[in-house]
């Protein structure tokens, strides 16, 4: 049997300052789903950490050319935490934060769930649950097939990880080898609604509702699949790098790797940390108002020094191996 | 003649040694649908997705998305029915240039019965916004298809049956998306089809001219889009239009016939002939057409029936 690869400490990072983008981009988040009284908030929040990191640490990406065709590929599977990702974006510079005031109404690039045919820099459209692997499944056959060597990332969710499609490119990736691809697991313990904790169940900071994947060994189910399992803390920027940089070296013994990342739902919003309720919800007045305590920016111009402006040294093209870092 | 599938593996292989983007994925059914053909000649770019069809389609629309023209290879009531939200999320939503190959369409595909007959694919796929949706009727027709297929960018459905079928569009034929092809002209019933099914309907069309019927066939062979001028042309200003699919009577082309019928402002009589509401069952081919009223015997007794009687000469 396999052990489980641990994700060691990072090397120091420069440039970007990780916290304050994810605090930002947590901000955006809650009030863009605040204004357009629609969307998503403890799942968008609880990949933030995850997705900043890539966004701002690993991927190799142009947001000024959003099709670069040696670009990493992103797949948000988790299609509901649109919004997340659309935070994201907007602080690399993929488009303006002002857009995000479209967010979810008509004509808007910015659409309840992704989609690849309105915004440039997704690569996949997703939203019914699952079906993101499979996409990347591909998108890695196609980079070995065309000889190209970026890597393909997959965020998914653990509720949606339900979905038996999942399970179906689990097997396909690791029957074809397919170290270029990374599964990365939010692993926040919650879904939408989900089934009411026991005695049995209850011992997590869930409140009232029971891990998905209570009494499965998830990271046993991987190895068993054939795939090289890193568990990480979600929000700890050192332990995010190093999972990253271990992800792209790829796995000498060939196998694909998952990196399920242990994440509070709703983390960074004291109201709404470890809540089922906060999947989908418009904020109260009153909750907004407390989040703005809580996140908003100290310095209002944080949020127009961002956009357009990519931290030195995070731009895959001007210096394409500099986060193919040593194995940690 | 050669069996349907046999044309397609044969020119998946030479669309693959004329275009090194082409790609096939297979769930576990090469053998069948003969697209091991192109496993053996070009074993680099043919993906075994294994028992697993809706993945298969996820993985068709990553490999679309950098550069290659994937091709599926399944049995149809596994991509159209089984895979269906990827198809429609990731295929059709998204306009990837994935070619939807599905094989074993209709009621001939041996003796397996209703698990694996798809009648209602057509249905399915007409009903998916920016889905070209395609059922050739023979050899020649099929190899123009794929030739067109390949060069179009976008997502195609093909719809494809297991065994050998007539001739019936000349060699020069080409393929022109929503064209329609008039095949016989006559005044008092035109009968519309499509697939291998039109060369039944041009045997009944033979069984009713030589009982005096004059009879218009009219073959469909994109159902998606299609040229409404040009169909309703070909249809002709006939008192009884009757169509006729190996395909459930709703959705696919009778319906189609009838909506552009009746948006006219005085539409003609029209019945559809296919499988009525019901499932279907492990025979023979022969049982199958006859129950079903496709067979050209029973596809010109039951126009007969439905013109007005005439003394029997």
């Amino acid at each position: 049997m396999t052990s489980t690869d641990t994700a060691a400490t990072a090397q120091n990072s420069a440039a970007p300052d990780l916290p304050g983008l994810a605090r930002q981009a947590r901000w955006q988040v809650i009030k863009t789903v605040t204004n357009a009284k629609a969307g998503h908030i403890g799942g968008p929040l609880s990949m933030m950490d995850l997705l900043v990191s890539l966004y701002f640490g690993e991927l190799r990406i142009r947001p000024e050319e959003p099709d670069w065709p040696e670009r990493d590929r992103f797949i948000l599977s988790k299609g509901h935490a649109a919004i997340g990702l659309y935070s994201v974006m907007a602080l690399r510079g993929f488009l303006d934060i002002d857009e995000l005031a479209t967010f979810d109404k008509g004509d808007s690039r910015l659409q309840g769930h992704p989609d690849l045919t309105r915004l440039p820099g997704l690569d996949a459209s997703t939203g019914s649950l699952g079906q993101g692997l499979s996409v990347g499944v591909g998108m890695a056959l196609g980079a070995r097939l065309a000889q190209k060597d970026f890597h393909t990332w997959v965020l998914l969710g653990d509720g949606e990880i339900q979905e038996g499609m999942v399970w179906e490119a689990v097997q396909v990736a690791a029957r074809y080898q397919l170290t270029s691809l990374t599964a990365i697991i939010d692993r926040n313990g919650l879904q939408q609604f989900g089934l009411p904790s026991t005695d049995l169940t209850t011992h997590t900071d869930r409140g009232d509702r029971r891990d998905p994947w209570f009494g499965v060994d998830l990271s046993a189910v991987f190895q068993a699949f054939g795939w090289r399992v890193v568990e990480l803390d979600g929000h700890d920027y050192e332990q995010i790098a190093a999972a990253y940089r271990l992800a792209r070296a790829g796995d000498p013994n060939g196998r694909p790797t998952v990196l399920i990342a242990h994440t509070v739902k709703g983390k960074g919003l004291s109201l709404a940390e470890g809540l089922h309720t906060w999947h989908s919800i418009v904020p109260t007045k009153e909750d907004f108002e407390k989040a703005r305590s809580e996140l908003e920016p100290d310095e209002i111009d944080l949020l127009d020094s961002y956009p357009h402006r990519a931290p030195a040294g995070v731009d895959g093209a001007d210096s394409p191996t500099s986060m193919n870092g040593a194995e940690a | 003649m050669k069996a349907m599938r046999d044309v397609w593996g044969e020119k998946l292989v030479q669309l693959g040694d004329s275009d090194p983007r082409t790609v096939v994925l297979d769930g576990d059914l090469a053998n069948s649908t003969k697209a091991d053909k192109f496993a053996r000649a070009h074993p680099d770019r043919f993906f075994q997705m294994g028992i697993a069809e809706q993945n298969l389609i996820g993985a068709a629309a990553g490999l679309a998305s950098v550069g290659f023209v994937p091709w599926t290879s399944s049995f149809t009531v596994f991509l159209t029915h089984r895979a269906i939200d990827p198809i429609r999320m990731l295929v059709a939503q998204t306009y990837a240039n994935v070619k939807i190959a599905g094989s074993y369409s209709g009621l001939l595909i041996g003796a397996v019965g209703k698990t694996h007959l798809d009648v209602q694919d057509l249905a399915i796929m007409r009903a998916m916004p920016g889905i070209v949706v395609l059922a050739p009727a023979d050899e020649t027709e099929l190899v123009s298809m794929m030739d067109w297929a390949t060069v179009h960018e976008g997502p195609v459905y093909l719809r494809l049956v297991r065994d050998a079928v007539p001739d019936l569009v000349g060699s020069d034929y080409s393929f022109t998306p929503g064209a329609v092809h008039q095949l016989r002209s006559g005044n008092e019933v035109t009968l519309v089809s499509t697939g291998p099914q039109t060369s039944r309907v041009l045997t009944a069309s033979d069984q009713l001219a030589a009982s005096g019927v004059s009879v218009s066939v009219v073959h469909v062979p994109c159902i998606k889009p299609v040229d409404s001028d040009a169909l309703l042309d070909a249809v002709g200003d006939v008192p009884l239009v009757v169509t006729v699919e190996e395909h459930s009577i709703y959705g696919g082309l009778g319906s189609l016939v009838a909506e552009l019928l009746t948006a006219n402002r005085s539409a003609p009589r029209v019945v559809r002939i296919g499988i009525d509401d019901t499932w279907g069952e492990s025979a023979g081919n022969d049982f199958m057409l006859a129950k079903h009223g496709l067979s050209a015997g029973r596809i010109s007794e039951r126009v007969r029936s439905l013109l007005p009687s005439r003394v029997a000469g």
